[in-house]
């Protein structure tokens, strides 16, 4: 069993950690939950753009007044910040699709060591629809999964093949989960950096995703 | 000799008697912003049925809003009889409907949604897109391999009528969006038989910087001004 972490530190952590990876001026789009808390982690001085699927490039935080004509992705408002433009669909999908994110962070119901990613429905429960979500990993330059490392009932998440109906076919680049950071490298998964509370083997005893251990492995960043 | 230049403004209850049972519906709008509510509101007032509702998302119905917002409000009068969206999680009667084999859902990626309504408007047969591939998307689609790399072929949508939300017009019909209203309007303006346009203000001739204007009034045929509705006037 992997120690039991206060769900809010959870959030933060993994949050924080994608944040550090973002380079200064990359244009990025967070999906909803933990993704969204990325922006609030940007270290001092450099700049994300957050781009939001509806079609702002250059999104704020949520205003202390609601206004409906200012809608993000999530469906919660948004400000803009000064030099923010806002486009149509089309072209907000052009600027997905076309390779034009350097990144996008999105939640996790499974991912696989292939970069196979399912996060948009359970079959006979959910049906909400993929939304941007499919344009999203197959466009974005890199693909950032932030997940919990196991499910509410202890099943990891990190597993050896998806199961449910896929987002996208081997798009993932990194998984950040609140106890390791895995990269896609050459091909193949691998684990980078283990939290604190954890060793490799326990790790290893919970995830059932083919991975390999990277001989720079080190302890999670941004930890204190 | 061609369409009349002075597009015709209209009360939403007038615009939407060219709405007949059956007809497909596009209809505008991303979440709360840009959604012509007033149109809406007049199309559940006439009860039209068997509609083919054409939209990103299904806006909201939930214990809340039990009588659905905007052209959620559709769904849960009953009066779809398809929805092709790519998002209906919001709206608890869209699933619930068709969990229960009464209404027709195609669920469409976010940008593969827009493209194939670019393409209706724009006379093109279809686009090539990675997006989908190896997903249950692709399922029942062409799948095309070009220079190496996998493609869903996804089709032309258009609709016999588009329901716009604008900011402001000129009695050309030319448009201008505002705030996040933009989203889907300016592709379904091109790819409908017949689009009205719901707007925040109608002004002078020359009044709109030509540079301004996203739509032009040559796709627009009938003007309507937002009414009082609760979501009309916050948008």
């Amino acid at each position: 069993m992997l120690p039991e972490l206060d769900e809010e530190i959870i959030r933060h952590r993994i949050a924080k950690r994608i944040a550090m990876d973002l380079d200064d001026g990359a244009v990025v789009n967070l999906g909803i939950g933990i993704p969204t808390l990325v922006s609030d982690y940007v270290p001092e001085g450099k700049t994300v753009v957050l781009q939001t699927e509806n079609g702002v490039v250059g999104a704020g935080p949520k205003p202390c007044v609601d206004d409906l004509r200012f809608i993000g992705a999530g469906g919660r408002c948004l400000s803009l910040i000064p030099g923010s433009s806002i486009v149509a669909s089309d072209m907000s999908f052009g600027l997905i699709r076309g390779g034009h994110l350097d990144a996008t962070v999105l939640g996790a119901l499974e991912v696989d060591g292939q970069g196979d990613l399912a996060n948009w429905m359970i079959p006979g429960k959910m049906v909400p629809g993929m939304g941007g979500a499919m344009d999203l990993v197959t466009g974005a330059k890199h693909v950032y999964v932030a997940t919990t490392h196991c499910d509410k009932k202890g099943r990891p998440k990190l597993v050896q093949k998806c199961t449910l109906p896929l987002t996208g076919k081997g798009v993932v680049s990194v998984i950040v989960t609140e106890f390791c950071v895995m990269r896609k490298t050459d091909g193949v998964m691998t684990l980078c950096e283990i939290a604190p509370e954890v060793t490799k083997e326990e790790i290893q005893a919970n995830t059932t995703m083919e991975y390999v251990v990277s001989p720079d492995l080190c302890l999670m960043k941004g930890i204190e | 000799m061609g369409g009349k230049l002075i597009k015709p403004v209209m009360s939403a209850e007038e615009a939407v008697r060219h709405i007949h049972d059956g007809a497909s519906v596009m209809v505008g709008g991303f979440n709360y912003a840009g959604v012509p509510y007033t149109l809406i509101d007049a199309l559940v007032a006439q009860g039209t049925k068997n509609l083919h509702l054409i939209s990103n998302d299904t806006l909201y119905a939930n214990d809340e809003h039990p009588e659905g917002v905007g052209h959620g409000q559709l769904v849960v009068n009953g009066q779809c009889r398809k929805v092709t969206a790519s998002h209906i999680g919001l709206n608890r009667m869209t699933q619930k409907l068709y969990n229960e084999g009464k209404l027709e859902l195609e669920l469409v990626p976010q940008g593969s949604f827009v493209e194939r309504i670019r393409c209706g408007g724009f006379g093109l047969g279809g686009f090539l897109t990675p997006t989908g591939v190896g997903t249950i998307h692709a399922e029942g689609k062409q799948v095309l391999e070009v220079e190496g790399r996998e493609y869903i072929l996804e089709l032309p949508l258009k609709a016999d009528v588009a329901l716009l939300r604008g900011y402001r017009a000129d009695r050309w019909g030319n448009l201008t969006y505002f705030g996040t209203g933009r989203n889907f309007n300016p592709a379904m303006a091109a790819a409908a038989e017949l689009v009205i346009a719901e707007v925040d203000a109608i002004v002078p001739q020359g009044e709109i910087d030509a540079n301004q204007i996203v739509t032009p009034g040559m796709l627009v045929d009938i003007l309507v001004l937002k009414g009082d509705g609760y979501y009309a006037t916050r948008t």
